[in-house]
């Protein structure tokens, strides 16, 4: 890689912002009296830092997917980027034109018809009118709004909206595209679309795409390399499969930290997910969760617990009152659970866990928060060799062969009379 | 999928910069800085945005009057109204003399100069506010916003125009128009620069402090009555002199009289205190646009 080739250089980047401590006046007089009372006391602040010393480069063609927790800097980084906040330090520099998606459909006015917020959108996201003229049959098409383009977006259904929007983004051309968490909106068929479109920009090579995601899955499909941000800082910059495996890795427990977590309506007191004898799970081995808990106040308790994969898509889940009937909870009393899972049916990889106790006699639920991941070991689920997510799926299927061979009929004509129900055409003919 | 093996840079690597000096770097299209204090006003970049300068003009322009059963008749209905009541109030029970121009066309023409500047004002000084999911969510010269809402009240002013001049016609005996007329676009071009050097100033700190959408239209009544608008400024000439100086030092009071002066042959603003006005005006306008370039890098984190 040489220095011409580069698209986006970041050095020592840090963004801070000042939280003011407001003291808490109730009522006007108060204020004004604290006021007269110390009329040069300013109230207590605090930086905080959301990018600490970032430094990065990238190049053109590369397709970086950005990861990290909520709060560990990735959208102010994609905001400073776009120029939209200014750094506190650092120099960037972008070699070409930036365009910004950090949100579908910025700017559209309800008012305005299709063909007018296509004219409206376009320019905010910074396209001339002629660009946008030139695109704006290819953007209708993607659209599909050809029949409602003269309607005012407002009687537009959500779907619609959200196609138009997007149709005006992906027909952005800019060297440089920086999109945020976008995917997050419409339903699967769009979600796909955006990849598929986010997928053709970056094959041509010379453009650069920064993309935002909370989903791992989108990050692996779509990105050459992953940049794990941490606490504002840049904790790996590498490989997309390294990167995302750290992340998930950087939150994998099989029991909740000592102590008790105090919920709404329940104290968690206990959790652990592992086989029967302690240790990590693995595929088809029994698997046992135990969750202790203690209520509020006197109510019938179920608890409900799902696993998701690193897509964020639920994989399995168990509602303990399909099993039993729930338990009379009391504020004196711990109760218990044990799941018993005799064979454990996810294949090896990383999996959210989420609790869920629900009280029934009062309609309402408590979701425990800190759930984390869980890891089940790689094992060679039918003792051969291993099996992987990426060609098998999450769930693994006790499942058999049974192969068998025949020689092929001599006699072409044969075959009406054998009784094959596999081979109703003559392979060959004549 | 390409063969592109993505280069990995541990963040410890410090900056390469004697290498990337001596490959002889490409140039940066834009480079992001920290910077504080004032910065220039870059109407380069403003120029760059025009196509969008020009789309949220056309779309403010569309939605006006969207869903009204009179659409744009209003743009006339609503100072005609006003200039209505001002002849009744001033004209007939106060008693105000305009000369040879009939009151209400003198009011109706201080109105459309009225209208024009107080109504960039206002729009201006909320323009940041009420966009601001544009603000924290797309980069473009934050000036574009308040400039894009000038077009419209230069539209409701040429249409309102046309209705002045049906008023001025029939009474060519006695509103003489002559060479003054040409001066016309100038006063005209001296109150926009103040309403926008104003404008910008409120919308900026509007963003910090909300209590400025509710001090402006306040502003502007008493503004409104502290400016020969109802009145010619001959009424104050009996008045002491430090009093009229106070007035003139409004530059509004100038540059109303100048526009008067070209519109309806009324008598000529004093030219000291014109151009006195003048240069308060730009003043007031290159003050204003470089506190709002100031305060804009903080505009995204605040809003």
């Amino acid at each position: 890689m040489t220095a011409s080739n580069i698209a986006i250089s970041v050095r020592n980047l840090t963004k801070e912002f000042v939280i003011a401590h407001e003291e808490k006046h109730s009522t006007l007089a108060e204020r004004i009296v604290s006021r007269l009372k110390r009329p040069f006391h300013r109230a207590p602040k605090e930086t905080f830092s959301a990018l600490k010393n970032v430094s990065f480069d990238i190049y053109k063609g590369d397709i970086v997917g950005i990861i990290g927790r909520n709060g560990s800097g990735k959208s102010t980084l994609l905001r400073v980027l776009s120029n939209i906040t200014h750094p506190t330090r650092g120099e960037i520099d972008l070699y070409g034109r930036v365009g910004s998606l950090l949100e579908v459909g910025t700017g559209f006015h309800p008012e305005l018809t299709g063909r007018e917020n296509i004219y409206l959108n376009g320019a905010i996201l910074g396209m001339t009118r002629a660009e946008i003229r030139r695109q704006f049959d290819a953007i209708v098409d993607f659209a599909e709004v050809e029949k409602f383009l003269d309607t005012p977006v407002k009687r537009y259904s959500s779907g619609m909206y959200v196609r138009l929007a997007f149709a005006v983004a992906a027909h952005l051309n800019p060297e440089i595209l920086i999109v945020d968490e976008v995917l997050a909106v419409g339903d699967a068929e769009f979600q796909n679309k955006c990849i598929g479109k986010m997928q053709d920009v970056a094959k041509d090579g010379s453009r650069t795409v920064l993309f935002v995601s909370h989903n791992v899955g989108a990050v692996e499909t779509l990105c050459t390399r992953a940049i794990l941000l941490d606490a504002g800082k840049v904790l790996l910059d590498g490989d997309v499969q390294t990167a995302t495996k750290q992340y998930l890795q950087r939150n994998i427990k099989d029991h909740l930290a000592d102590g008790i977590i105090v919920g709404k309506g329940y104290d968690l007191c206990g959790l652990r997910v592992s086989k029967p004898n302690l240790g990590t799970l693995s595929t088809f081995d029994p698997c046992e969760i135990n969750i202790s808990f203690r209520a509020h106040q006197p109510c019938s308790t179920a608890i409900h617990f799902l696993l998701e994969d690193s897509r964020g898509t639920l994989v399995m889940g168990i509602d303990s009152s399909n099993l039993t009937p729930n338990i009379k909870c009391t504020p004196d009393t711990i109760a218990s659970y044990k799941f018993q899972i005799d064979s454990f049916p996810l294949i090896a990889g990383i999996y959210r866990l989420r609790i869920i106790i629900r009280n029934d006699t009062d309609f309402w639920h408590w979701e425990v928060p800190h759930a984390f991941n869980v890891p089940v070991e790689s094992g060679e689920v039918y003792g051969t060799r291993q099996v992987e997510q990426k060609w098998n799926g999450t769930t693994a299927v006790r499942a058999k062969v049974a192969i068998s061979t025949a020689a092929v009929p001599q006699d072409a004509d044969a075959n009406h009379d054998s009784n094959s129900t596999y081979i109703n055409t003559p392979l060959s003919v004549g | 999928m390409t063969t592109l093996t993505p280069p990995i840079h541990p963040p410890s690597t410090p900056p390469a910069t004697p290498s990337r000096a001596a490959s002889a770097p490409p140039v940066p299209y834009r480079s992001i800085r920290a910077t504080k204090g004032f910065s220039a006003l870059n109407l380069g970049e403003i120029f760059h945005y025009r196509d969008l300068l020009v789309t949220l003009a056309i779309k403010d322009i569309k939605v006006r009057y969207k869903q009204t059963a009179l659409g744009i008749a209003w743009v006339v209905i609503q100072p005609l109204i006003a200039a209505v009541i001002f002849s009744f109030v001033f004209g007939k029970v106060a008693n105000i003399s305009t000369g040879p121009i009939p009151y209400i066309v003198f009011s109706f023409a201080s109105f459309l100069a009225w209208n024009l500047f107080s109504g960039i004002v206002t729009r201006i000084s909320t323009c940041l506010t009420n966009n601001s999911h544009l603000i924290s969510k797309v980069f473009f010269p934050r000036l574009v916003l308040p400039l894009s809402t000038v077009p419209t009240f230069f539209l409701d002013f040429t249409i309102c125009l046309g209705v002045l001049a049906a008023f001025i016609i029939p009474n060519l005996n006695n509103i003489h128009l002559g060479l003054p007329l040409l001066l016309f676009p100038v006063w005209i071009a001296l109150l926009t620069l103040l309403a926008v050097g104003l404008g910008i100033y409120f919308a900026a700190l509007n963003v910090t402090y909300r209590d400025v959408q509710y001090i402006v239209p306040v502003a502007m009544q008493m503004l409104m009555y502290a400016s020969p608008i109802a009145y010619p400024s001959s009424v104050i000439e009996n008045q002491k002199p430090y009093l009229q100086a106070l007035f003139h030092l409004n530059p509004l009071t100038n540059l109303l009289e100048g526009f008067r002066w070209s519109v309806l042959g009324s008598a000529p603003p004093h030219w000291g205190w014109a151009l006195y006005s003048t240069a308060v005006t730009i003043a007031i306008f290159f003050l204003g646009a470089l506190i709002f370039k100031r305060m804009e890098r903080k505009f995204a984190d605040i809003i």
